[in-house]
């Protein structure tokens, strides 16, 4: 009993030098956190110029203007809500609530209904290898979204299926799942989050939200090729260990309805360049 | 910057005795095999006669102190010194470190930018030629492994 | 014949700088496939530039140039209305050549 009254202030000395040692320490860590998050806005910087994804959408762009599919037509009648061939700032107003189809649709369904409508495609060969390198949809969708370079993100979710689906996507956003018990919340709703020393988007904040939203589809270097927002959020799912969606599916597009309103107002400039 | 490996300079013996710089022409070089094949330093001397390269303030290799990607490493290449008429990247730990080489005809600018592949955390050094003779200068640049590794 | 690059000019007084964007695999031959096989090396090797007949700049390759590579230079010399003509080939014997109009 004496020895521990002894080694009482002893031990409670070694803490406060040891709590001295750490917070110092963390200065340093957090010192360092900041200088590397600089280091590594310099190297996107260097990048920003020389987009592989320009060649995508050179190429995406013949493929629109090219008669294809058994109807033998190009894709430039196709309405992306903006009327019919209106590909200008058509991207940075998707997803939207299509009357003629009676359904909220993000660009690459749309896309797909173009695709089977002027070209008579079935949805089975409109979304064949939609995951591959230089596949349709990847061309397309790089070469319209390009097209709204500099219109601002305006999805309003207002008309009543749209609000639904941006219901339906926030909750999602939320909602823990999987044998992670992740969200999309658990790391993309803090200030500052990084996973690695890859800096993860706070989407509950609005220059957050615009600086991620307004650069897909984005050309990824780590992949070699430009995705598409549906194929990161599916991959981004499937790194949560969570199931992965099926491809144009509702859920993907209720999630797309709450970003693009979560970044209303960016300025468009995609394709964009990223990790 | 940490002082040049005695392998490097070996390395660029190999690559100056290859004759990577033509004299003279500069049209239709045949790929120098066994330059870019070159793997352990150690191997790769063989040249007599070549310079070591002496390190210069007048080369200066521009690149990121970190690069997210080790895939995509941003590189400018620059030489102040008079008549530079070649510009090559070694990168130090790549399987392969010689990663390119740029023969520059009077009237084009020692100043370059291409990307090159990193395997890790290393050294990269560019190599100039001028007036016969060879410098470098040398950067570090980290490689780092970001995001959830997908 | 390989994908068609995307070349860039930008003329100050009598340099002009060129920037290209080429689509090429860049292979390294040290990946696998998912079922861990080696996928051969396949990359640009030898990059030519000329400028009115007269080469402005020749490059020698390896693959740890990065995928789709992008590489930029100046030359003096040049004029408006005159043409930047890149030739590239690979390792497989593929060649491209494209050509841009100093603007």
């Amino acid at each position: 009993m004496t020895t521990s009254n002894l080694r009482a202030p002893a031990r409670w000395l070694a803490a406060l030098a040891a709590g001295a040692l750490v917070c110092g320490a963390a200065a340093a860590v957090l010192a360092q956190d900041d200088r590397a998050a600089q280091e590594i806005q310099k190297y996107r910087q260097m990048l920003e110029e020389g987009n592989p994804a320009d060649l995508t959408e050179a190429r995406g762009e013949e493929l629109w203007k090219t008669p294809r599919g058994p109807k033998h037509a190009t894709l430039e009648h196709c309405d992306l809500g903006l009327g019919p061939g209106r590909l200008e700032g058509a991207y940075a107003k998707l997803p939207r609530y299509f009357a003629d189809t009676d359904k909220v649709q993000d660009v690459e369904s749309r896309l797909v209904t173009c695709m089977m409508a002027l070209q008579g495609y079935s949805y089975a060969d409109a979304i064949k290898n939609w995951y591959q390198s230089e596949s349709d949809i990847q061309l397309l969708v790089t070469y319209i979204a390009a097209q709204s370079k500099g219109a601002k993100i305006d999805v309003p979710a207002t008309q009543p299926r749209e609000a639904e689906l941006a219901a339906a996507g926030e909750s999602l956003f939320f909602r823990r799942s999987g044998p992670l018990d992740f969200s999309c919340a658990t790391c993309h709703s803090h200030a500052g989050r990084r996973v690695r020393l890859q800096e993860v988007a706070d989407f509950l904040l609005p220059e957050d939200a615009r600086a991620a939203m307004t650069k897909w589809p984005a050309y990824r270097v780590s992949q070699g090729e430009v995705w598409t927002m549906e194929r990161r959020l599916i991959d981004c799912i499937r790194q949560m260990r969570w199931p992965e969606p099926q491809y144009q599916s509702e859920a993907l597009i209720a999630l797309q309805v709450f970003l693009q309103k979560q970044a209303n107002g960016g300025v468009m400039d995609a394709p964009g360049m990223k990790r | 910057m940490r002082r040049p490996r005695r392998e490097f300079l070996k390395l660029v013996s190999l690559i100056l005795a290859a004759e990577l710089v033509p004299a003279g022409s500069a049209l239709a070089e045949e790929w120098n095999k066994p330059a870019f094949a070159a793997k352990k330093l150690d191997d790769l001397y063989k040249a007599l006669g070549a310079n070591a390269p002496q390190q210069s303030d007048q080369v200066v290799l521009i690149g990121p102190e970190i690069a997210e990607n080790g895939a995509v490493v941003p590189l400018e290449l620059e030489s102040k010194l008079p008549n530079t008429e070649m510009l090559a990247i070694l990168i130090e730990k790549n399987p392969n470190p010689l990663a390119a080489v740029f023969t520059l005809p009077a009237g084009t600018l020692a100043d370059i930018q291409t990307r090159v592949k990193m395997a890790e955390t290393c050294n990269v050094y560019l190599l100039a030629k001028a007036g016969g003779k060879f410098y470098y200068a040398a950067k570090e640049i980290k490689v780092t492994l970001g995001g959830c590794g997908g | 014949m390989g994908n068609p690059m995307k070349i860039r000019t930008k003329l100050d007084g009598d340099v002009v700088l060129v920037r290209v964007l080429m689509s090429h695999v860049m292979e390294t031959g040290l990946r696998k496939t998912p079922e861990g096989e080696l996928i051969p090396a396949y990359f640009i090797q030898t990059v030519n530039v000329t400028y009115k007949d007269r080469t402005v700049l020749s490059a020698q390759w390896g693959p740890a140039i990065s995928r789709n590579p992008y590489m930029s230079f100046k030359f003096r010399g040049a004029a408006r209305g005159e043409k930047v003509k890149i030739s590239w080939v690979d390792s497989k014997g593929d060649s491209r050549t494209d050509e841009a109009t100093i603007e």
